[in-house]
């Protein structure tokens, strides 16, 4: 609890380099790892290709044509078209990405500000109700959301922004914030109060020395904490699609991306036009794929550390 | 620790920092929670302005509704299996990547490519639940154009003209959401339990070593036990998980928010939605959360305690 983050892919590669060259090294147990080299490859190959296959067979669908895609599973397509993705665009699936773009430009920092805004003061300052606080906010993250769904719908209702992005914006804050506090706090407690203390006799202010020393200090756990979220929100669905639904005829549409998705497989019922969804699928995974390679260690660390903090 | 003494001064600081976090809080979160147990002893729809005190009735009637009692059973069967399944796999597959390669007394170091499989078994967390039931909707079609059926058919397994299906198969299709849950879950916990297993100490594992230990009994009589913290914390984690279900649920099983066939797949949390958005009948959907809230307070507490073993430093 009290180690800085550490970075366990890092670590794991490192490991594993070293490994490399030196398995089979032992002489006497060479056999016996052979041996067990080849099994466990076996089976980390079969569940490697249980990942990816399904992925890239859905992927190669948006380039089938309808008929193709009801025809044969194992089929590849005859041409090779970015129809499905124009007409996915189309349909609403880059609307439905700016939405939810647009909001978590403003969700993701305002969470990761005010979430450690509260953990610092919690974390830092002794004060009467100090534990009461931090206890209130933390324990939001053992209950489920449906708990809370009724009155939040007509809670956000009277409030009057349903179907807004102001509304969900807020809500997503909220639902962030006993993460966010959970994490940052047991994360400003490890960091030396040496250099708070140089600060407080050079005169600095608490809310200087909270902006600029500390927060920068806590950098590592920002990240951490922010993929967290990032991921979080970027995947949320039951949210969006209970307080994002157009309230009358004239109020404008403003899916988010998952929630978009399940609309169109829906409407699947009625018109068949599966390439479109696939092509949909297609579209939001590709940020995911390429974010996730780029920062895959930090995503990894960020994820199980929050998890095991 | 020492922390920076309060003064006068400060009161004002402290206060302007959490007033804003605290109150949002309160708004979307603390009160839509206390509220769920007011409206779960009244028979508001949720469309008129007033309703009626109606005590203990919505809870009576819970326990007589086959359909939510379908669900309960449902989750608690999820709730045995989604985190068995997912843990023994991710252990398993933790184990291959980390010990597999094991050579001497070097400790636990990987076998060629774990970083690969890492990458690529972590990778199904970063998806969206909303993309997930697409592609296994997909996957599960129940003609020669689903994955499943299509590789079935093709090694000669299913009938072309009979194809399985899955979704719509009653003693099947809880099943099959259940594989999907394991299939997002275990890369994400085969990368927790590595970095667990990699901050164990080398000279624990070289003492086994030179006692004689092979691979299996020191996993099981050393890694193991060191792993348990983690294995606890994941025991609760895919727990609420199964508790949950919704966007799976919902979305890839016939009926209005799933269930379907015949409410073979539903869960607590269709049903709520259901009688909150399609029946309006936001009192009964309010004491189903409360349940739900109830299940999973108790799961938690009984995970913890019942797998509670020595704590083991190090």
């Amino acid at each position: 609890m009290t180690t800085v983050i550490k970075a366990p892919g890092e670590a794991g590669a490192q490991r594993s380099g070293g490994s490399g060259r030196r398995t089979g090294e032992g002489g006497g147990r060479r056999s016996d790892g052979t041996a067990l080299n080849v099994f466990s490859h076996g089976f980390l190959a079969v569940w490697a290709i249980l990942i990816v296959l399904p992925l890239f067979w859905l992927m190669l669908g948006s380039f089938k044509t309808d008929s193709q895609i009801g025809g044969s599973a194992l089929g590849w397509p005859s041409n090779w078209h970015f129809d499905a993705f124009v007409r996915a665009w189309d349909k609403g699936i880059g609307d439905y990405f700016a939405n939810t773009v647009i909001v978590m430009v403003f969700s993701v920092p305002l969470t990761m500000l005010l979430g450690s805004m509260a953990a610092y003061v919690l974390a830092r300052y002794p004060f009467r109700g100090n534990r009461l606080i931090y206890y209130f906010f933390v324990s939001g993250a053992m209950f489920p959301v449906f708990l809370a769904l009724v009155p939040l719908f007509f809670m956000v209702k009277r409030l009057d922004m349903l179907n807004s992005y102001q509304g969900l914006i807020l809500v997503y804050v909220a639902y962030s914030m006993p993460f966010t506090v959970f994490f940052m706090h047991s994360f400003f407690r490890t960091l030396p109060t040496a250099v708070h203390e140089a600060a407080v006799i050079d005169g600095a202010s608490d809310t200087r020395i909270f902006f600029q020393v500390m927060l920068p200090m806590a950098k590592p756990g920002l990240i951490s904490v922010g993929i967290f979220n990032v991921l979080g929100q970027w995947n949320q669905y039951i949210l969006p699609s209970v307080l994002m639904q157009p309230q009358s005829g004239s109020d404008p549409e403003r899916y988010l991306l998952t929630q978009g998705l399940i609309q169109l497989q829906q409407q699947m019922g009625y018109e068949t036009d599966l390439p479109v969804l696939f092509a949909g699928v297609t579209i939001a995974i590709i940020p995911m794929v390429v974010v996730y390679l780029s920062f895959q260690r930090q995503i990894q660390a960020g994820l199980t550390s929050a998890t095991l903090k | 620790m020492s922390q920076v003494a309060t003064s006068r001064g400060r009161v004002g600081f402290i206060a302007g920092f959490l007033v804003l976090p605290l109150a949002l809080y309160l708004t979307f979160v603390i009160w839509p929670y206390i509220q769920t147990f007011g409206y779960s002893f009244t028979n508001w729809s949720g469309q008129s302005p007033t309703f009626g005190f109606i005590g203990l009735d919505n809870y009576t009637a819970l326990m007589k509704d086959e359909v939510f009692l379908g669900a309960l059973w449902h989750n608690l069967l999820l709730l045995v299996f989604v985190p068995t399944l997912t843990i023994l796999l991710a252990l398993f597959f933790a184990f291959m990547v980390n010990a597999g390669g094991r050579s001497g007394a070097g400790g636990v170091r990987g076998v060629r490519g774990s970083a690969f499989y890492k990458i690529v078994y972590f990778f199904p967390q970063v998806l969206s639940l909303a993309i997930l039931a697409v592609l296994f909707g997909a996957v599960y079609r129940s003609d020669e154009g689903g994955l499943l059926n299509g590789f079935l058919i093709g090694l000669g397994l299913v009938d072309p003209a009979h194809p399985v299906e899955w979704l719509n198969e009653p003693n099947l299709v809880l099943w099959c959401l259940l594989l999907v849950v394991v299939w997002h879950g275990v890369g994400f916990y085969l990368v927790l339990f590595s970095a667990a297993m990699q901050s164990v100490p080398k000279d624990i594992y070289e003492a086994a070593l030179l006692d004689g230990a092979g691979r299996a009994q020191t996993f099981v009589k050393v890694t193991l036990p060191l792993l348990w913290d983690s294995v606890q914390t994941s025991a609760v984690y895919l727990g609420i998980a199964a508790m949950d279900m919704f966007v799976l649920v919902s979305t890839m099983t016939s009926g209005s928010f799933g269930g379907g066939p015949d409410h073979h797949s539903e869960v607590m949390a269709t049903v709520l939605m259901r009688n909150f958005l399609y029946f309006g009948k936001s009192g009964y959907a309010c004491a189903m959360g409360v349940v739900m809230l109830v299940l999973t307070m108790i799961l938690s507490v009984v995970t913890l305690r019942a797998t509670r073993r020595e704590r083991i430093e190090f």
